[in-house]
């Protein structure tokens, strides 16, 4: 009874599935995971290309045959190791998977692609919940166009849309946003929060951008080598100095705050996180909000003692946890945490990247008070 | 080696274009043609109608064996062909023939009384054997009663085809494709009583571009020779009564 | 002009054009489908029949028909003892010649069009829950059109023009298995050279709008800008 109530609300598998590289280098690649995921919210997997992220998720689907693979999606086995009869088809399989190239159907209008999807939904889809769907990725004014009048934006909003039409049990997107150019991505990155908000089903989001992980995951998997590195939750890990995939100048923190004061005077906010507050520019978020904030290395600067004729509105009173090198011998990483805390948590920590020569000439060593000047903050939720 | 040169010297190759069922006779005159005179014989083979609308438009060919009389004396008209050059060479034989054994009996009651399920003839309109077919049905009154069954072959060879394969019990053929081939052995023959067809001469000319070749005579010498004569013989034709007169008259 | 022995032949013809165009469109599109498909190592021994009839002479296919049709060729001993008789000089028999010859010219551009289309929108279709018939008849098939167009044209065309296969295994009846292009032989054959140009500049014209018009169609089709799945 326990355990169903514990795999009830999660996903399950593994996969073993070796390939030969596709760039004829004659090392093979194999495809070795084993992977437990919260059953609601988004995932993150994450890594550099290559790492096998899009073949995890075609396992996931049925796409990729893996004959070696279990997979149990909320309480419902879809696949069996070395028991292929026990395996679902892709088209038995209740999920939604919004792809990387332009998927729609050049044969028909945007329309009857959705209705190609509805019709065989998986339980019925009402006009209601057709109405709110279209809506949610605004795409009513869309409907008459045949896919190649659409801009590649719109294409992937009509395709999500048709993805959820199919009423999943899992969504699985697969680099969604990573055909489009820079405009096209930020046209369509709100769309995908308010779909993370209003649904109540797991998303599995593969991409390589930070930016879009920050934004979009609760949960993260690391993927190397086909294998996965790390998982956790996406706060924790991506604000870890040893984050295992080089960051470069996307290196930085991630942190739940919640919004407390409003100076609608200058236009900013109030926002805590543990043990510290800081201002952020309003953007219309509402008092008692939970938001996410990111923080980048390269953003925050160090001093021994309060500036108080600088131009940064945010400067905390620090110390200094540890030091470790950066990937650039110039560079360190410096992790502070806030001064009054003697038990640190380890999510309420910012990362500050400093050249080595001003390391030495503050003389900073491991608990050292220091003031943390933070340039810009984001939020990225 | 003086006599060797002077042989080379006057040695001419002849382009002759035959009509396709006399091919392989008309190969074996060529070969001896050849080793005699030492002159070189090129073959061509089609069917008569196609060598008549080539010799039309300019194909070079020196002479033409048809086989029928038609063509020829539609070539001496248009005058493209020499009119005293022309003779009939060979005269056909028509054999009632199925590739079943004691399928045919020896007076052809089969074709009147026989079950049988196709008769293939030659195209009437196209070839001479076919016409003469027509006309053997119709001297024996079975012109309506095998119309429904007859199937038509382009020419007398594809007739003979559908023939030997046992597409059609029975065929109207050449006797001389049945000699050719040895087949005769293998099913029942009825050679048609002459009288029951007009004679299928096969006529031969020189065309224009053959005149003045010296070759030429000396080829037109051999294949009405009593050697020439013998194979034709041997392959099933009848070689005509007046050629056979004037070649004894010598 | 053209006579009624002359009308016969081209509704013959139009009648067999017609039967075995569709008779390859049937048979045709699933073959090309699975040649479109298939990673068996059977692909390459069918492909190569398939094509066979492009590379060999007419003459060479109508001559083995007219032996495996006769009646001890293994597919007239068949029909013999389905009481149906033989083949050869039937318009059955023509249909069955003409399949064969027109066969890679149905098969061919549909499978090319099928190939085209690569395996990506077949996996969408799979994500949006339609199984390998549902995706083959909404995806597959109306993606492949242009191709299938093509195929009819072509294979109908082809059909018409048919002439070796037939001469060999027709037998030259009269609204049975005497088509344009046989009558067009014997009116050359037999001389008459004026009701061979009516026919034969029928054909003429006939074979060429149908391929102008093929032209055209498929000129307005990638005008539309149609695209197959990813590049």
């Amino acid at each position: 009874m326990a355990r169903n109530e514990l795999s009830s609300n999660t996903i399950t598998g593994n996969f073993y599935l070796p390939l030969r590289q596709q760039d004829g280098g004659t090392e093979n690649f194999a495809l070795d995971v084993d992977f437990k995921i919260p059953g609601s919210g988004v995932t993150g997997i994450f890594g550099p290309s290559g790492s096998g992220k899009t073949t995890l998720l075609r396992c996931i689907a049925g796409l990729q045959p893996c004959v070696t693979g279990s997979l149990t999606v909320n309480g419902t086995p879809w696949q069996q190791s070395g028991n292929p009869n026990r395996s679902l088809a892709v088209h038995e399989r209740p999920l939604g998977f919004v792809f990387q190239q332009p998927s729609l159907f050049p044969h028909l209008s945007a329309k009857d692609n959705l209705a190609f999807a509805r019709k065989r939904a998986s339980t019925e889809v009402s006009n209601e919940e057709y109405d709110e769907i279209v809506a949610l990725m605004g795409i009513t004014a869309l409907l008459g166009q045949r896919p190649d009048t659409l801009s590649g934006g719109e294409q992937q909003r009509v395709a999500i849309a048709r993805a959820l039409l199919v009423k999943p049990r899992l969504l699985l997107m697969d680099e969604p946003l990573a055909a489009l150019d820079q405009a096209r991505k930020r046209e369509i990155l709100p769309y995908l929060e308010k779909l993370h908000r209003s649904l109540d089903i797991p998303i599995l989001y593969v991409s390589h951008s930070v930016e879009e992980i920050a934004r979009l995951a609760d949960h993260l998997l690391l993927m190397r080598d086909g294998r996965i590195e790390q998982a956790g939750s996406a706060t924790e890990l991506m604000s870890s100095a040893d984050f295992p995939v080089h960051l470069g100048d996307d290196l930085g923190v991630l942190l739940e705050a919640e919004v407390i004061d409003r100076d609608t005077r200058w236009n900013l906010l109030r926002a805590r996180v543990a043990g510290a507050e800081l201002w952020v520019r309003d953007s219309g978020e509402s008092l008692g909000e939970r938001i996410r904030i990111r923080i980048l290395a390269r953003d925050v600067s160090l001093t021994r003692t309060e500036d108080q004729q600088s131009s940064i509105l945010n400067r905390l009173p620090m110390r200094v946890r540890d030091i470790t090198p950066d990937a650039d011998p110039a560079m360190v990483l410096v992790r502070i945490v806030p001064q009054r805390f003697d038990t640190i948590a380890s999510y309420t920590h910012i990362i500050a990247r400093v050249t080595r020569r001003s390391l030495h000439q503050l003389a900073l060593e491991e608990n050292s008070p220091v003031w943390a000047q933070v340039k810009s903050v984001a939020i990225v939720r | 080696m003086a006599m060797l040169f002077s042989l080379v010297a006057r040695a001419e190759q002849l382009t002759i274009a035959v009509a396709s069922n006399f091919a392989a006779p008309m190969q074996q005159i060529a070969r001896q043609f050849e080793q005699r005179s030492g002159h070189q014989v090129k073959l061509a083979f089609g069917s008569t109608g196609k060598i008549f609308a080539q010799i039309y438009h300019g194909a070079p060919f020196q002479a033409f064996f048809s086989a029928d009389q038609a063509k020829p004396a539609q070539l001496v008209e248009l005058g493209l062909a020499e009119a005293s050059s022309r003779f009939t060479y060979a005269e056909g034989k028509l054999a009632l023939w199925s590739s079943k054994s004691k399928f045919v009996d020896s007076n052809g009651e089969v074709l009147s009384h026989g079950s049988y399920n196709r008769l293939a003839i030659a195209n009437p309109k196209l070839a001479p054997y076919g016409a003469a077919a027509v006309e053997v049905l119709q001297q024996l009154g079975l012109e309506e009663s095998t119309r429904r069954r007859q199937v038509q072959g382009e020419n007398i060879s594809q007739t003979y085809q559908f023939v030997a394969s046992g597409n059609a019990d029975l065929g109207l053929v050449a006797v001389s494709q049945l000699l050719q081939d040895g087949s005769t052995t293998k099913g029942s023959v009825w050679v048609v009583p002459e009288h029951l067809y007009s004679p299928i001469r096969q006529d031969a000319v020189i065309l224009q571009r053959g005149l003045d070749s010296s070759a030429m005579n000396e080829f037109w010498e051999f294949v009405q020779s009593a050697e020439a004569r013998a194979i034709i013989r041997a392959y099933g034709y009848r070689t005509a009564q007046k050629i056979d007169n004037n070649i004894n008259a010598e | 002009m053209l006579n009624n022995a002359d009308l016969a032949a081209i509704w013959l013809t139009l009648k067999l054009a017609t039967t075995v165009t569709l008779l390859l469109l049937v048979l045709g599109t699933p073959l090309a489908y699975w040649l479109a498909k298939t990673r068996s190592w059977w692909k390459g021994p069918v492909s190569a029949v398939v094509t066979l009839p492009l590379v060999l002479p007419p003459t060479v296919l109508g001559f083995y028909l007219l032996i495996f049709m006769g009646p001890q060729g293994p597919l007239g001993k068949l029909t013999e003892s389905l009481g149906l008789g033989t083949l050869p000089f039937t318009f059955t028999g023509l249909v069955i010649a003409s399949l064969l010859y027109s066969l890679p010219f149905v098969v061919q551009p549909i499978q090319n069009a099928i190939e085209a289309q690569g395996r990506h929108l077949g996996e969408v279709a799979a994500t949006l829950r339609a199984g390998p018939w549902d995706s083959f008849w909404h995806i597959t098939l109306p993606l492949a059109k242009p191709g299938i167009v093509t195929a009819t044209v072509l294979g109908f065309a082809h059909t018409v023009g048919e002439f070796g296969v037939i001469l060999m295994i027709g037998g030259n009846i009269p609204g049975e298995t005497r088509v344009v292009s046989v009558q067009i032989y014997d009116h050359v054959e037999a001389l008459e050279y004026a009701r061979a140009h009516w026919l034969s500049a029928a054909m003429l014209v006939f074979s060429f709008s149908v391929l102008l018009a093929l032209y055209l169609l498929q000129r307005r089709k990638s005008a539309d800008g149609w695209r197959y799945g990813p590049q």
